[in-house]
């Protein structure tokens, strides 16, 4: 079986060698993976469905960077249009009205509702707030004396309600007392609900009335499946959410719903939950998620350093000067240091694609071999860089001197340098296709 | 199990009238609405087996949170025989077969009040899933079924846990073994089994606290749980019950195979099925582990679990 998307993208690509524009043939066979990720990441059908859709549209047509392969350049735009959709960064909860600002917590049972309410309060409390516990499930046993508990626990104030009020009474009498005591924002945790039950819906949107909070957040497992649509949309169409919180996300869970659940009410996340301890809540990072529910981090992280450190007009550059063979050892320089601005040169062909972790297990690269190689050429004067062939003996030494390296050292690289420059006259139509035909050691 | 029911149904008058058995009717529509409600509406046009029926069938299996891989499975079986069928109707009884095959026969299932007493059932699962209301419903099941119940309260952890445990058992009328928060949950299952005999008690419903199977800290320490027990009581527990919500996707089968891996699964309940989300990855899961599906959660009240039976289960689905 596949590990993830990027070796499935690479055994759907490994058959097309092509060039330039991605054909609507490589993006069919890719998009077909990418589908499959998606599913298996529960987001929903009909989602992924438009998704897919939306991406073959942007992708038809695109160029293929000259850092990546046409797989990688697939995922890049899948990443792309996940990263937009989600939202370009995270957004804090609008709390500036006048005090006290109500945060409603709505959401299923067992989504992790009192839980986040502490967490949250903990939270702003941090940030400057006095927030206050409400407690308003009535109906779950026990779900009251679970807030008192956890206010008491953290320190921080939790209204004393008590089963036999009703839940707006509940609210405005906080609310009250809130305004009494200094309190700028209301925890609201209500109870868990089914999106199909008319009545309790009912109740929040009540509570929605009488309170008026500033946010209203739903809560939602990072494990759901399919069904996050019909729940997500049902909330938000009854309430009108300003946001949503995914929960129990330190799980293996790849967290598909949070993509359907943005694609059903376009509201952003806000938050999410990291762990049984109260301080592990964290704002939401679009990207991280994208990579996530794509089950593909490495493959990303390697694209987002490629398109970092390796300069497009810098690249097309080298790509002209190789194409005349007029490669010289400045360029060799620069190139290797910004493949290693990429990170450890093993760490790198491991995310090669064709590259796999068998193959690497009997590779051993000596980093310092390319500080080496980079101080030899740094000792060079710049027309020895560019004409390489006029370092003879005397200069080998002072070379040498200078890198602190030997003879046999800056020979050692003269070689390996000629022998690319033959390489590279041979592939020459292949210009800088992958790093690897950059690595010749 | 569909004897049960039949008794069951029987019995309904002289208890709580219609109550009872207008939730078994709902039960058993709600069985029928476990994974494919769209797929009737599918073959209910008299349509010709093509590739857009096809497709459609698969993205009901899909919706149905049935996974992307047994989805594939069964459609690649179902496409190939189809090849051969003339009617939608002929492709529906294929259909019918591969979903009975996903669940292992339950027949065998005895009695949890069988043998040795007391059955000693622990629950587990991950946060949220409804495990204490499980707990809470099965010791009313029992306790109307004229069996001695007593629940150990081991979710020490979750704030208020034991006190909600406490309210299900004042409505279930059946003891509770609880130590303060925060104890040692092995040392509160323990004592619950030594209770249990001590008392003559039938069965054991142990609560534990809920915990994503990806804690390994708190995987090991339901394994103690589960050492503590046996230590008491040679044989126990007799059932782990793992309770999975409806509402989870994929994520459900590596919580089973975790949980399987620490405490060994026997059977799995299946909660919050009075939603909209189908629980498709119940059959995965079942299929997978080889694990009976026992019970499903279909509502909030006290009687609001059903057992599941997969030939009714089925049979409700087709006809």
């Amino acid at each position: 079986m596949f590990d993830n998307l990027s070796d499935k993208l690479n055994s759907a690509f490994k058959k097309l060698k092509g060039r330039g524009a991605l054909t609507e043939k490589a993006i069919d066979e890719g998009l077909k993976q990418v589908r499959m990720a998606l599913l298996e990441a529960d987001v929903n059908y009909r989602v992924a469905k438009n998704v897919i859709s939306d991406i073959k549209k942007r992708a038809l047509g695109q160029e293929v960077m000259e850092s990546l392969t046409p797989g990688q350049q697939v995922i890049k735009i899948v990443y792309d249009e996940f990263s937009r959709m989600m939202g370009s960064s995270h957004e804090e909860l609008s709390l500036d009205g006048k005090a006290p600002n109500a945060v409603m917590l709505v959401g299923l049972q067992g989504a992790g509702k009192t839980t986040t309410a502490g967490k949250l309060a903990l939270y702003l409390k941090k940030n400057g707030k006095r927030p206050y516990l409400v407690p308003v499930d009535v109906y779950r046993p026990a779900a009251i004396d679970q807030l008192k508990k956890l206010g008491s626990q953290l320190d921080l104030p939790v209204f004393q309600s008590t089963q036999e009020m009703k839940p707006l009474d509940i609210c405005l009498a906080a609310e009250r007392r809130a305004r009494e005591e200094g309190y700028d924002t209301l925890l609201v945790d209500t109870a868990g609900r089914l999106h199909v039950d008319e009545e309790l819906m009912a109740e929040l949107v009540g509570l929605k009335t009488g309170l008026n909070p500033a946010e209203i957040l739903l809560v939602a497992d990072a494990m759901t499946g399919q069904d996050a649509v019909n729940i997500a949309g049902s909330f938000d169409k009854a309430l009108d959410l300003s946001g949503v919180i995914l929960t129990k996300m330190d799980g293996d869970a790849r967290g598909g719903a949070a993509l359907s659940i943005k694609a059903v009410t376009g509201k952003p996340l806000k938050f999410i939950g990291v762990g049984e301890k109260s301080t592990a809540l964290e704002p939401f990072h679009p990207e991280r998620m994208a990579s996530r529910i794509l089950g593909m981090g490495d493959t990303l992280s390697f694209i987002e350093r490629a398109q970092d450190a390796v300069d497009q007009k810098k690249a097309e550059k080298l790509e002209q000067k190789l194409k005349k063979n007029q490669f010289t050892l400045e360029d060799f320089r620069d190139q290797m240091a910004s493949v290693r601005k990429m990170g450890s040169i093993k760490e790198l062909i491991g995310l090669l694609p064709g590259v796999n972790k068998k193959m690497l297990s009997g590779l051993n690269i000596d980093e310092r071999e390319f500080v080496r190689i980079e101080a030899i050429i740094n000792s060079m004067t710049p027309e020895e860089r560019r004409t390489h062939a006029m370092i003879k003996g005397s200069r080998k030494k002072r070379i040498a001197r200078g890198s602190g390296t030997t003879v046999q050292d800056v020979n050692k690289l003269l070689k390996s340098y000629t022998q690319t420059m033959k390489m590279v006259k041979k592939i020459n139509k292949g210009g800088m296709r992958s790093l690897r035909g950059m690595l010749p050691f | 199990m569909a004897f049960n029911l039949l008794k069951k149904k029987g019995n309904t008058p002289e208890e709580t009238g219609n109550g009872l058995f207008g939730k078994l009717k709902q039960g058993l529509s709600k069985t029928r609405d476990i994974l494919f409600t769209d797929i009737d509406e599918l073959f209910s046009s008299k349509r010709t087996i093509d590739d857009s029926l096809l497709e459609e069938l698969e993205e009901s299996l899909i919706m149905a949170d049935l996974g992307v891989d047994l989805t594939l499975e069964i459609m690649e079986r179902v496409s190939k025989k189809s090849k051969k069928l003339s009617t939608a109707d002929e492709l529906k009884a294929v259909l019918k077969e591969e979903i009975s095959a996903l669940f292992p026969a339950g027949s065998a299932e005895e009695d949890p009040s069988g043998a040795v007493k007391p059955q000693v059932i622990m629950v587990v699962g991950v946060n949220g899933t409804g495990k204490t209301t499980t707990l809470g419903k099965l010791a009313t099941k029992f306790t109307n079924q004229g069996k001695k119940v007593l629940i150990a309260a081991a979710d020490t952890f979750r704030a208020a846990a034991i006190e909600q445990v406490e309210v299900w058992a004042d409505r279930a009328n059946v003891g509770i073994v609880k130590h303060r928060e925060g104890a040692d949950p092995a040392a509160v299952a323990f004592d619950g089994v030594e209770a249990a005999i001590a008392r003559g008690v039938d069965i054991l419903l142990i609560d534990t606290a809920g915990r994503l199977h990806t804690q390994k800290n708190l995987m090991e320490e339901l394994k103690k749980i589960k050492r503590s027990v046996g230590k008491r009581l040679k044989g126990s527990p007799h059932e782990v019950l793992m309770v999975l919500d409806a509402t989870t996707g994929q994520n459900a089968l590596s919580q089973a195979r975790l949980f399987n891996e620490a405490v060994g699964i026997t059977a799995l309940a299946l909660t919050k099925l009075d939603g909209t989300a189908k629980g498709g990855i119940v059959a995965s899961v079942a299929h997978t582990m080889d694990v009976p599906l026992k019970y499903i959660g279909v509502g909030e009240g006290i009687d609001d679990l059903q057992d599941f039976d997969p030939n009714l289960f089925i049979n409700a689905l087709f006809d």
